[in-house]
């Protein structure tokens, strides 16, 4: 066990950091330090793209795919320099942290081939389509139903059913999803696990306003969408296995970029304290401190966790991990708004134009709910990692 | 970078488990508890001198086996785990950090030969009666020949009245400030130096109060040279601090792992207990915390290897040192508490260990200071009292 960088690693952080440098100093000066998911649009797009070209955009993933096949302390350091020169949040980060993995991991060699190099160069978007209006927590409850039928351009999935809360549905080619395959099917049996395109009569969105604001994340209507027979990952009726795995891979390496992310809101909070005389009261203090302790124990269990093999059963280290982070980050919500005072109930626009820490306050209470809420998280810690009864039903 | 455990390390754990196994039952810590010495001196002789783990982490030059303070962060896990009574910290995390930091290379040799032979129990006297690290009831008078008279009393002296060896903090007569600080080394028995067994609300950690009137300290045991050990010290005391946490650890994964089994067993209501959520989220918490204070000891262990290599700043082994101390204060003290309520009426009897380990708990949240302080200590390292930043950071 041990920390620190080779010479060659060293290296590749400085091409990393002149790379980055170059470009948000010139042609992409405007998004530099853009945090909202849905700021700046057109740029952002292009700025995937840009990332693509030049293979920065996967740098784990395989060459052939569009990667560069790097190392984890080559992964590590480039989320660093990332965040380091205030590049913008990733428009192309569930194709890139979740569709692109679990495309790789369970998908079949045309599959990847068909996907991967798209994600890899920012041309295609992707969104996912898990939660459902009655399937939130109990997710194995979806009811969107696809059948195999036979229609002119050969065998496809024909998909009837809504899904919600689909972040960026708005920008994405594509949608990955869970749907009952196999009718009379309950619970995670009978599931499969779909690509579908979006640009499609059969497919419709509506926009849903949330707490800050914004309209970030919509309803997802099916209504006989189509997608290819072959467009299935893992067999037909494992859709649950895949999903799995997916949500396993929110705990990879896209971790290390969050981070980084956190790390600019604390340094953002922390500046706003000494400029406003709160870093001087002793319990604001405690609660930096306290926040600063939390940033990085969250850095050391992703690398414990990353460092670890992939084989098996999650690890304590990982079970534990999603809900320290949301936990911790809906706490530095809460500790920007009393850093700041009544200063942070201002809007800097109309019609509700905030500045960060306080849109950060807002924002940061899906934190405990989405990918599983603190409550589902230690169900599931107390089961897998404890070793505790499970949850009885009360409908089986 | 690699942030996983070696094979190496991994045999480390396995031959403490299997130790401390054979050697530190419950039965078997009850007899401790029941004698005068407070650890058992067959077990010592066997963990000291077969297992040479009182020099696993001491340099070759001085007959240690040369490994780092990772492998000596594993050993106090495993024997924290069990509440194991022995003067393995006093000696091997305590007073071998303070002269590995503190003592010219003769002077090492002289000192830390015998300890990594395991010939040797040694413990540093550091503070007064208030405990607060920077707080020393010693003091030195120098005599003008490059020696002195020490006068004073120190308290919770770990294992003080069964020590070899004495590291003992002293502040020079009519200064003040880290500047005046000597380290002075007293063999047992020297003329003058009392040491009491203090009966301590935790019956595991056994402290003692040394008193010195008049004790005449020679030039060759004085450490580093009269005034001279206030930044070594602090040094000294930051590595010891990070060894101490590494045994708090264990505590709070032995507390826990106590608990749930508990919970997996006691029936009430027709149900176990570990099956309704009221006792399984707060299990689930008990490990978050676990395992972020492992993250911790990984981390700050690994500082204190890249700080003895050059690699790491005194700074970033500062605050690695506060980080974990207050990290895995507060996550063994919240499973000591909590092992004493889930367990209901049993864990408040003085037969159950849930008692030992919540007592043991509370002597470690204050031994090396409280986690509010090491808080503070963090607030000032990270600059909250830094001058405000230029126009940058207002909320509004």
């Amino acid at each position: 066990m041990k920390l620190g960088f080779t010479p060659a690693e060293e290296a590749f952080r400085r091409e990393c950091a002149a790379w980055l440098e170059a470009q948000l100093s010139g042609p992409f000066r405007a998004i530099r330090g853009a945090t909202g998911l849905v700021a700046c649009v057109e740029q952002r797009l292009a700025w995937e793209r840009v990332l693509g070209r030049a293979r920065w955009s996967v740098i784990g993933w395989p060459e052939r795919y569009g990667g560069r096949d790097a190392s984890l302390a080559e992964q590590v350091i480039f989320a660093e320099e990332y965040a380091r020169a205030g590049a913008p949040g990733r428009m192309g980060h569930l194709g890139v942290e979740l569709a692109g993995p679990t495309i790789l991991h369970f998908g079949n060699d045309a599959q990847r081939e068909r996907f991967l190099p798209k994600i890899a160069a920012g041309e295609e978007f992707w969104c996912q389509g898990y939660s459902e209006p009655n399937a939130g927590s109990d997710l194995a409850a979806v009811r969107t139903r696809a059948r195999l039928e036979q229609g002119p351009r050969g065998a496809e999935w024909v998909i009837d059913g809504q899904k919600t809360w689909t972040s960026l549905a708005q920008f994405a080619q594509w949608i990955f999803t869970i749907c009952r395959t196999e009718a009379g099917s309950r619970g995670p049996a009978g599931l499969s696990y779909l690509l579908v395109p979006m640009q499609q009569s059969g497919v419709t969105l509506r926009p849903i306003r949330q707490i800050t604001g914004e309209e970030e994340f919509n309803e997802v209507f099916f209504d006989g969408a189509r997608t290819p027979a072959e467009y299935c990952v893992g067999r037909p009726g494992d859709g649950w296995k895949v999903a799995m795995g997916t949500l396993a891979f929110e705990r990879g390496v896209s971790t290390l970029a969050q981070q980084m992310r956190f790390r600019n809101e604390f340094e953002q909070l922390v500046a706003a304290a000494r400029a406003n005389g709160a870093a001087r009261d002793p319990l604001i203090r405690q609660r930096i401190a306290e926040a600063w302790i939390g940033l990085r124990i969250m850095r050391y269990s992703a690398l414990r966790m990353l460092s670890g093999g992939r084989e098996g059963a999650l690890p304590p280290e990982a079970l534990t991990y999603k809900i320290y982070w949301a936990t911790w980050r809906r706490r530095l919500g809460e500790l920007a708004m009393d850093v700041l005072g009544p200063a942070a109930e201002i809007a800097r626009a109309a019609p509700y134009e905030f500045d960060d820490l306080p849109r950060m306050f807002l924002a940061s209470r899906s934190d405990t709910i989405y990918a599983g809420t603190n409550q589902i998280q230690r169900n599931i810690i107390a089961e897998r990692a404890l070793g505790l009864p499970k949850e009885p039903r009360g409908d089986r | 970078m690699q942030f996983a455990f070696t094979p190496e390390q991994e045999m480390i754990r396995e031959a403490a488990r299997e130790f401390v196994a054979g050697h530190g039952s419950s039965t078997h810590l009850r007899a401790v508890l029941a004698g005068a010495q407070g650890y058992d001196p067959q077990s010592w002789q066997a963990l000291a001198v077969e297992l040479g783990w009182t020099g696993l982490a001491l340099p070759e030059n001085v007959g240690g086996g040369g490994l780092g303070a990772v492998e000596l962060a594993i050993l106090l896990e495993e024997t924290g785990r069990r509440l194991f009574m022995s003067p393995l910290f006093a000696t091997s995390g305590l007073a071998t950090a303070l002269l590995c930091e503190c003592a010219a290379p003769a002077q090492q040799e002289r000192w830390l030969r015998p300890i990594a032979a395991g010939a040797c129990i040694a413990t540093a006297a550091l503070t007064g009666d208030s405990g607060r690290p920077e707080a020393i009831g010693m003091t030195l008078t120098p005599d003008g020949g490059g020696g002195g008279r020490l006068d004073g009393h120190a308290s919770f002296v770990l294992y003080g009245d069964v020590s070899d060896l004495v590291l003992i903090a002293a502040r020079t007569q009519g200064q003040a400030g880290d500047e005046a600080t000597t380290l002075v080394v007293l063999p047992r028995g020297t003329a003058g130096c009392t040491a009491a067994r203090l009966v301590t609300m935790d019956p595991t950690r056994p402290y003692a109060r040394l008193c010195c009137a008049g004790v005449r300290v020679g030039p060759d045991a004085i450490i580093g040279g009269i005034g001279q050990a206030g930044t070594a010290l602090a040094r000294g005391l930051q590595i010891a601090q990070i060894a101490f946490a590494a045994e708090q650890l264990g505590g709070a994964f032995g507390a826990l792992e106590m608990t749930v089994e508990y919970a997996r067993q006691r029936v009430q209501f027709g149900r176990v207990i570990g099956s309704f959520q009221a006792v399984k989220h707060r299990l689930a918490d008990l490990l978050v915390a676990c395992e972020a204070a492992k993250s911790a000891v990984c981390y700050a262990a690994c500082m204190v290897d890249e700080y003895r290599a050059g690699t790491a700043t005194a700074q970033e082994l500062a605050e690695a040192a506060a980080l974990v101390q207050s990290c895995c204060s507060e996550a063994f003290m919240q499973c000591g508490a909590n092992a004493i309520q889930l367990h209901g009426g049993i864990g408040f009897t003085w037969e159950h260990d849930a008692q030992l380990y919540f007592k043991r708990a509370r002597s470690a949240l204050t031994y090396l200071g409280t986690p509010d302080w090491h808080r503070e200590r963090i607030a000032r390292l990270i600059g909250l009292d830094d001058p405000p930043p230029a126009a940058a950071g207002d909320g509004r």
